[in-house]
């Protein structure tokens, strides 16, 4: 498998990461490499073999629906680029 | 002073022969005057750092004080720590100034009264086996400063081995304690997944992340894993279980421990310098009365391919929160919403984490996610068998942890595939969950060697009794580079 150009311009929109056309060339070149290390996969006959998504096999824990944080907005949106009543401010998105 | 081992400093922390103030001082004092060509800091900040010295004399005088309260240590810059800034070695987070504690920074700072000598240099996010992809430079390994500490948690390192903190934080996701641990001559342990909270760490590969103790000896890792350990119910992935001292079988004798040898680490692939000194390592084992049994991890040359899809596609999710909103960079200049995120990723991550979040983003996306992702997960399986396998016949585990000594900077940096590489004997262990262990074992040209031990599910314990009594019949682990006085 070989990634083109296009197709690594067309993943780094998905990631929402800006990349010039040099940028795209180099990707493209790295992206291969690790590509072809990870084809090794292929080869590997993993029929009837369950997927492992995580380390140990337990469930997720459930907590009963009540109040358990403070209200700690203000400290938290101390850290945000722009913020004005509350709320984080973003370039208009409706016209 | 600075050679002691957390027990020494505590003992004399205990008789007064020693305030925590002064101890702090001495180690502040030392990073002013060696991190500006090491580079194992990124924060520093001595008032906060005296005020919690001050703090822990107060709780040694009134007889309050826990086995490591006063004690100095280091932390990686991957933990939250309110009211320190939290880079996690990005421009991302240049100038983000925590909001909370996470769990491990709360455990070990306000319960067991250790001291913050700062936070330290780490490869962005993480990603990285050589500290080079920090955006704060990259850090010297203090054995040979043309040649990097290892990473990613290679400023937590660096900082024990040129004596700038008596012990640090790590954390490991695909050998990033370990081998970072083996390059500088230190003690490391990943504990197994689930064991020390996540909370507040800032995550890269969720499912295989996790936080451990680096130190001079596997007795100072066993204390600070006391304090670091347990269940967390903000951590969805901590494993409620009972509370462990991991020092209880220190000093048990090793007769009658089965140690394995996976013909696969044996294979080609590993310099012969380190080869020696682990051959060297299991020689000494056998004559602590451990029994070598051969065994065999078949698909473990799979654990590299398959890491290369899960980690970055865990990654690529995880980092989808860095926008430029809520927290951390927004690039100066910007069109609409959009173009915001562009450009504030673009400029605010540097190349090899971008890399991860392409290869993430590549094997989630529609017509690959079979071929790429879920295979790598049934791989993932396959590789975990194998270890279910071995601890049939054996207690636990030995081999070389890294495939070279300490490489110099720049060797690796422009082909990510041979970075990668070095992580080769480290990274199954991530997958299978399971817990690891680096201890120095030797010299190959003037540069340490570090073992690595790998135990069965929870068996921390018993890995810390395996290296501990390894490090009471050798002194590689006393060694101290030349030119740190």
């Amino acid at each position: 498998m070989s990634l083109t150009s296009e197709q690594v311009k067309r993943i780094a929109h998905l990631a929402r990461i800006e990349v010039s056309e040099s940028e795209a060339l180099t990707t493209q070149g790295h992206l291969n490499g690790i590509f072809e290390l990870i084809e090794q996969m292929q080869a590997v006959d993993t029929t009837g073999v369950e997927p492992m998504a995580h380390a140990q096999d337990v469930s997720q824990r459930l907590r009963p629906d009540a109040v358990s944080e403070a209200d700690r907005r203000a400290a938290y949106q101390a850290v945000a680029p722009e913020t004005e009543a509350g709320l984080y401010l973003v370039p208009k998105v409706i016209e | 002073m600075i050679d002691k081992t957390l027990k020494q400093l505590s003992q004399a922390l205990t008789a007064k022969e020693v305030s925590s103030v002064e101890l702090s001082t001495l180690f502040l004092d030392r990073i002013e005057r060696l991190n500006p060509d090491i580079n194992a800091f990124v924060t520093v900040d001595r008032e906060k750092t005296l005020a919690m010295a001050a703090a822990a004399d107060a709780r040694i005088a009134a007889g309050t004080a826990g086995p490591l309260t006063g004690i100095p240590i280091a932390q990686k810059d991957i933990f939250c720590a309110e009211g320190w800034r939290t880079t996690c070695g990005s421009k991302m987070l240049a100038d983000f100034v925590a909001p909370y504690d996470a769990t491990v920074i709360e455990k070990m700072h306000r319960d067991a009264g250790l001291v913050s000598l700062g936070k330290t240099n780490m490869d962005e996010f993480a990603m990285g086996s050589s500290n080079e992809t920090s955006f704060f430079g990259p850090v010297k390994n203090p054995w040979d400063r043309q040649r990097v500490p290892g990473g990613s948690s290679g400023g937590s390192a660096a900082a024990i081995a040129a004596r700038l903190a008596p012990a640090a934080t790590g954390t490991d996701t695909g050998g990033s304690i370990r081998q970072p641990a083996a390059l500088c001559n230190l003690t490391g342990l990943k504990p197994t997944y689930g064991v020390v909270s996540r909370y507040g760490m800032i995550a890269y590969a969720s499912s295989l992340d996790q936080g451990g103790p680096m130190g001079a000896t596997a007795e100072d890792c066993a204390l600070l894993l006391n304090t670091m350990a347990g269940f967390d119910a903000r951590d969805s992935t901590s494993l409620e279980r009972p509370a462990e001292d991991y020092t209880r079988s220190l000093e048990q004798p090793l007769a009658g421990l089965r140690i394995g040898l996976p013909k696969e680490f044996f294979a080609a692939g590993c310099d012969a310098g380190v080869m020696a000194a682990v051959q060297e390592a299991i020689d000494e084992y056998r004559r602590l009365g451990a029994t070598i049994v051969d065994v065999s991890l078949p698909n473990s040359h799979l654990s590299v391919p398959a890491y290369y899809v899960i980690a970055p596609a865990e990654a690529s999710s995880n980092l989808s929160r860095f926008d430029g909103v809520r927290y951390g960079y927004r690039a100066p200049d910007y069109g609409n919403l959009d173009d915001m995120y562009m450009k504030t990723r673009a400029q605010g991550f540097g190349e090899e984490v971008k890399r991860r979040i392409l290869i993430g983003a590549y094997v989630l996306s529609h017509g690959y996610y079979d071929a790429y992702y879920l295979q790598a997960q049934r791989i993932r399986r396959l590789i975990a068998n194998d270890f279910v396998d071995a601890f049939k016949s054996c207690d636990v585990i030995l081999g070389p942890t890294s495939p070279t000594t300490a490489f110099k900077l720049g060797e690796k940096s422009a082909d990510p595939v041979q970075m990668y590489l070095s992580d080769i004997y480290t990274i199954a262990v991530n997958l299978a969950g399971l817990p690891g262990m680096a201890l120095p074992c030797g010299f190959s040209g003037g540069l340490p060697v570090g073992l690595q031990l790998i135990g069965n599910y929870f068996d921390e314990a018993r890995l810390l009794n395996v290296a501990h009594r390894y490090q009471q019949a050798t002194d590689w682990h006393q060694r101290r580079p030349q030119g740190i006085e």
